[in-house]
């Protein structure tokens, strides 16, 4: 049972709660998405004592040397002293919906052109506001250019409230709020020659081929290794693109690989980060990028680091689902 | 006496070490060692891998004599339920083995590394629960 304090009001925790439980169930509104601490949209500062870190996990280290972290995954160790974010930080784009395609059965490509210039990296993230407020975080799949442009890769979940908006309900000439990019899974240029892995399931391919694009086009002299997994063959998606891009340059390889029975020609069997991690013999000096799955981002993570990989050159981008029942 | 000598050892533990720089290297070789011990890393295999790492660097730089807020009360809340899982001295034991082997590894003078070694070995009450 801590006590926090915000804007000169204290509010008691109770056990097993979480900042942001205590202050929603005081009436305060407090924006919020993923409930995970990922989205990034409840992120406050403690002004007074440091949180506790597991409520810091994902944030850069300005961030964390600044007291920030993610409300909806603080259970308080003590009393807090909380400030909100101010509002002017958080910047809304406006962005108009020119292309939708269905890239599989569930994964729909939706590419949206901003009205403001971006700057953003390949492979963060963003948040999608619909009109009445819900929000959901997804990543970018195409590298910054002039044009404004922003593709997103989107997969129908069952009973997914936003996805299936997306999927039924969004067509092109739509209009989208989203939140200016965020994450610090993305490619960084200045060592051209490091070898990258990059292990992907479903449309955790969505950040990835940002990230590869970026490096191709910087020029990234080091092996870049790809491997994207699903069950059925019909979850692989631009994988025509994918071994063009390899025939196309000699430092890219992909490895399309499917969990399931049916194995296709040119696919390899078992799950993408098994197969990653038992082609790459030692992973020391690498770069891994790894995003989808949480069970499979967190083993891998794990894997890859015991293999060798330093602990910041693990780059991941967990692909939560939120609950039908949280709000 | 006292005095003087306080002055010539002005340099601390923690800058004699490498500072913060120091305790990045040590915490990617030394949580390596903790992970592939199969004697501790039942202790470890439900964590999640960055908060892990971030609490071995407060850790570390505690035993490096560096800024930390580390305290006994603290440490005893969080291994408690360890305690419960039986933890116990062959396991402080193993984490302090890896320790040193990590500061050996990184060609640390044995002078420092009995500090070092001093300071950890100073949170085994706390951390057993005793």
């Amino acid at each position: 049972m801590s006590k926090l304090t915000l804007n000169g009001v204290t509010f008691t925790s109770q056990p097993n709660e979480t900042v942001l439980d205590t202050l929603l169930r005081e009436n305060i509104q407090i924006p919020n998405g993923c409930r995970q601490g990922i989205c990034q949209s409840c992120l406050m500062r403690s002004v007074d004592v440091p949180p506790p870190v597991s409520a810091q996990v994902g944030l850069n280290q300005t961030q964390q040397k600044q007291n920030y972290f993610h409300a909806c995954v603080c259970y308080p160790e003590q009393d807090m002293m909380l400030a909100l974010l101010e509002s002017e930080q958080t910047i809304f784009i406006t962005a108009r919906v020119i292309q939708k395609q269905l890239l599989t059965v569930d994964i729909v490509r939706v590419i949206v052109e901003c009205d403001t210039n971006l700057t953003f990296f390949a492979g963060q993230f963003v948040n999608l506001l619909r009109d009445d407020g819900l929000t959901r975080s997804y990543s970018i799949a195409n590298r910054p250019q002039a044009d404004n442009r922003l593709e997103f890769h989107i997969r129908r979940l069952p009973n997914g409230q936003f996805s299936n908006w997306v999927h039924d309900e969004l067509v092109v000439g739509s209009t989208l709020t989203l939140s200016e990019p965020k994450g610090s899974c993305h490619y960084l240029s200045g060592s051209e020659a490091q070898p990258l892995l990059l292990i992907g399931t479903g449309s955790g391919l969505a950040p990835l081929c940002g990230i590869i694009s970026d490096a191709l086009e910087q020029s990234h002299s080091g092996d870049i290794h790809l491997f994207h997994g699903s069950r059925h063959h019909e979850g692989l998606y631009l994988v025509d693109e994918m071994r063009e891009l390899a025939i196309k340059h000699a430092n890219f390889y992909y490895t399309p690989c499917l969990s399931g029975d049916n194995v296709i020609a040119d696919t390899v069997q078992g799950r993408a980060h098994d197969v990653a991690l038992s082609t790459i013999e030692n992973l020391k000096g690498w770069r891994v990028y790894l995003c989808g799955h949480p069970d499979m981002v967190n083993h891998s993570k794990r894997l890859a680091y015991l293999k060798g990989a330093s602990i910041k050159d693990i780059y991941a981008d967990a692909f939560h689902v939120i609950s039908p029942d949280t709000k | 006496m006292s005095e003087v000598q306080e002055t010539t050892a002005a340099a601390s533990l923690f800058d004699q070490l490498g500072g913060a720089a120091a305790v990045e290297a040590a915490v990617d070789i030394f949580y390596r060692k903790v992970l592939e011990d199969y004697r501790i890393n039942r202790f470890f295999d439900h964590s999640d891998m960055e908060a892990q790492a971030a609490k071995q660097k407060a850790f570390l730089t505690m035993a490096f004599g560096g800024p930390n807020n580390y305290t006994g009360k603290d440490m005893r809340e969080a291994h408690a339920k360890f305690v419960k899982m039986g933890l116990n001295d062959s396991h402080f034991d193993a984490v302090m083995e890896h320790l040193i082997a990590t500061l050996v590894e990184l060609s640390v003078p044995p002078a420092l590394i009995a500090q070092v070694d001093a300071l950890a070995e100073s949170t085994r009450t706390d951390i057993l629960g005793k």
